[in-house]
């Protein structure tokens, strides 16, 4: 569906040549929800724009649903760009306009009838849940319900792909997490591509299928949610998981735990998918006669199923805790015996 | 009563010369409106990063504006003599101090419109190039409408100044209020009649800025 080969990006400003993108290659297949994720200024902006064409890229070629988006302009451009939405963060609506003519503005644009443009209106504003707010202004709504306008304003023309650069950062976590879910029902209900841009992982973790992550214009690591979720490469992608997994914290608990508990070995579980329904520590404390201590756990719902991470203390006779701790390698979870006691 | 007060003034002449300064200010208003909007808004678009960015053609609209916005009004009228001459074949009457004020207040008030375009967020442009519109879409459905209530109280601006241009025209046999204060009034020493004119000025101004206001605060959905 969207596929960029080889893209840079230049900038000539006063003070010399900034690099914004580069050596950039992705493929973005047709109904999947893609993340890129990168602190500011990693580019992101930048490569996600390049791809309705509100910038072209220095070198390289992007392909979006069959068009060869860096090389049309004029109406060719214009009409890609009917099939190509984009979501913003300040969500970008017109303050004179009502929420009906907001969403009806992308239809004038494509030249639709008045009655088409009410009825489609109509539907989108049932689809986005702003039933009653037909007649408000946007200084009348709040944040949320901007970005449902800004989405039912995207969906008006059907595109095949949807651009969200930060579309839920300036929103708090509820509301995030609402919009985030309307954006995963629209995606399986229309079976739009969505392309997605944040700097922070739960939005990567809620919905996308796959993620590359961005940092100073590279692409330093991509690949399905759940495989980079367990087995981060790059040390920016491991900082990014740590947002969601709260190693951070459980680091600081293993201390306490090493200090408290000065046997046994600590384990670190990580499971994906069907696993985690798996009772594991009951398993090993029964069959394996050993004392299991919870340190930290988690787990954490992505798109693609559940992931999650459990820190124990595994204690007792050696022979056993060896024996446990080779019955739980024959399972499908990772494990990581962290530090030895 | 009234004729008591203002002995000297003939009220028929009062509002005939009522008359003509609000036929001047309205065709001036009206035209310096559509003028003023054309070039402030190619100002905006030539400018740097904007849809037809183009130094020279913003340098050469951005000079236009400097110099007629430089030029005091008085000295612009004598200066358009010749231009107005050509242009309706005298230089008396109301009509003939149409150029003048238009081709005063019109680069005064596209500065207004530059300011306004200005404030305008540059998501919302991006919003509408993003979704296919043309750069005429966007300046008639989103550069006006989004900055109409500053347009608006930008020609209120403008509206009040024009009957301040109006008069000043008329010391130099335009018609209007400050003809008829200056004629009957100064050279002849009638202060009642100058004084008339100057009432009927300033509820002029009043009604002007009442209606701009409040059309500007019906708009005005920020
Ligand atoms: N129009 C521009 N002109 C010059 N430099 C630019 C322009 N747009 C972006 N840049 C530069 O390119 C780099 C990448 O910017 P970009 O906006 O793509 O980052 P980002 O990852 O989206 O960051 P953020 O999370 O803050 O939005 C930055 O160094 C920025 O200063
Ligand atoms: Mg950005």
């Amino acid at each position: 569906m969207i596929e960029l080969k080889n893209i840079s990006k230049l900038y000539k400003t006063k003070n010399g040549e900034i690099t914004a993108v580069q050596d950039v290659n992705l493929t973005i297949q047709p109904g999947e929800i893609f993340g890129i994720i990168g602190y500011s200024g990693a580019g992101k902006s930048s490569l996600i724009r390049l791809l309705n064409g509100l910038e072209k890229p220095t070198t390289g070629t992007v392909v979006v649903n069959g068009q060869e988006i860096s090389s049309i302009s004029g109406n060719k451009l214009r009409n890609a760009r009917q099939k190509i939405s984009m979501i913003f963060q300040h969500f970008n609506l017109l303050w004179s306009r009502t929420v009906e003519d907001n969403i009806a503005f992308p239809l004038e644009i494509a030249g639709v009838s008045k009655e088409e443009r009410s009825k489609r209106v109509k539907e989108l504003i049932d689809l986005v849940g702003l039933t009653g707010r037909e007649k408000s202004y946007p200084s009348q709504l709040s944040g949320g319900q901007k970005q449902r306008v800004g989405i039912a304003r995207a969906l008006a023309n059907k595109p095949e792909v949807l651009l969200c650069d930060e579309a839920t950062s300036a929103l708090d976590p509820e509301t995030t997490d609402q919009i985030l879910d309307l954006l995963l029902d629209i995606n399986k209900r229309l079976g739009l591509t969505i392309v997605l841009i944040t700097h922070e992982m739960h939005v990567i973790r809620k919905i996308c299928n796959r993620v590359a992550v961005m940092e100073a214009g590279h692409v330093v690591e991509q690949g399905e949610v759940l495989n980079v979720f367990q087995n981060p490469q790059a040390q920016i992608t491991k900082n990014f998981v740590m947002q969601v997994s709260g190693s951070k914290e459980s680091k600081d608990s293993i201390k306490q735990m090493l200090v408290n508990y000065p046997t046994g070995k600590i384990v670190k579980l990580s499971f994906i998918g069907t696993t985690s329904g798996q009772p594991v520590i009951a398993q090993l404390i029964k069959e394996f006669n050993v004392d299991v201590n919870i340190v930290h756990g988690n787990i954490s719902q992505t798109a693609n199923g559940p992931y999650g991470t459990l820190i124990v203390q595994v204690d007792g006779e050696r022979k056993n805790v060896e024996k446990a701790l080779k019955h739980l390698d024959t399972l499908e979870i990772q494990t990581e015996v962290i530090d030895h006691a | 009563m009234l004729n008591q007060l203002f002995p000297n003034v003939n009220w028929e002449k009062m509002w005939e010369a009522t008359y003509e300064t609000l036929y001047m200010t309205t065709i001036s208003t009206i035209a310096t409106f559509v003028l003023g909007l054309a070039i402030g808004i190619l100002l905006f678009l030539t400018s740097p990063n904007q849809l037809w960015a183009n130094k020279v053609a913003n340098f050469i609209t951005g000079a236009f504006v400097n110099v007629f916005r430089s030029i005091p009004f008085i000295i612009l009228i004598i200066l358009l003599i010749p231009f107005t001459k050509l242009l309706l074949g005298t230089i008396r009457g109301t009509n003939a101090a149409l150029p003048a004020l238009i081709i005063g207040a019109a680069p005064f008030y596209a500065r207004m419109v530059l300011i306004a375009l200005r404030e305008i967020d540059k998501g919302v442009i991006e919003a509408a190039k993003s979704m296919g519109a043309k750069t005429s879409t966007i300046i008639w459905k989103v550069l006006i409408p989004e900055s109409f209530p500053a347009l608006l109280s930008g020609i209120t601006v403008t509206a009040v100044a024009l009957v301040g241009y109006t008069a000043m025209a008329g010391t130099i046999g335009a018609g209007g209020l400050g003809n008829l204060a200056f004629i009957d009034g100064f050279q002849r020493s009638r202060d009642d009649v100058t004084l008339m004119a100057t009432i009927i000025i300033l509820v002029i101004v009043f009604i002007f800025q009442f209606i701009g206001d409040f059309i500007t605060s019906k708009t005005d959905k920020r």
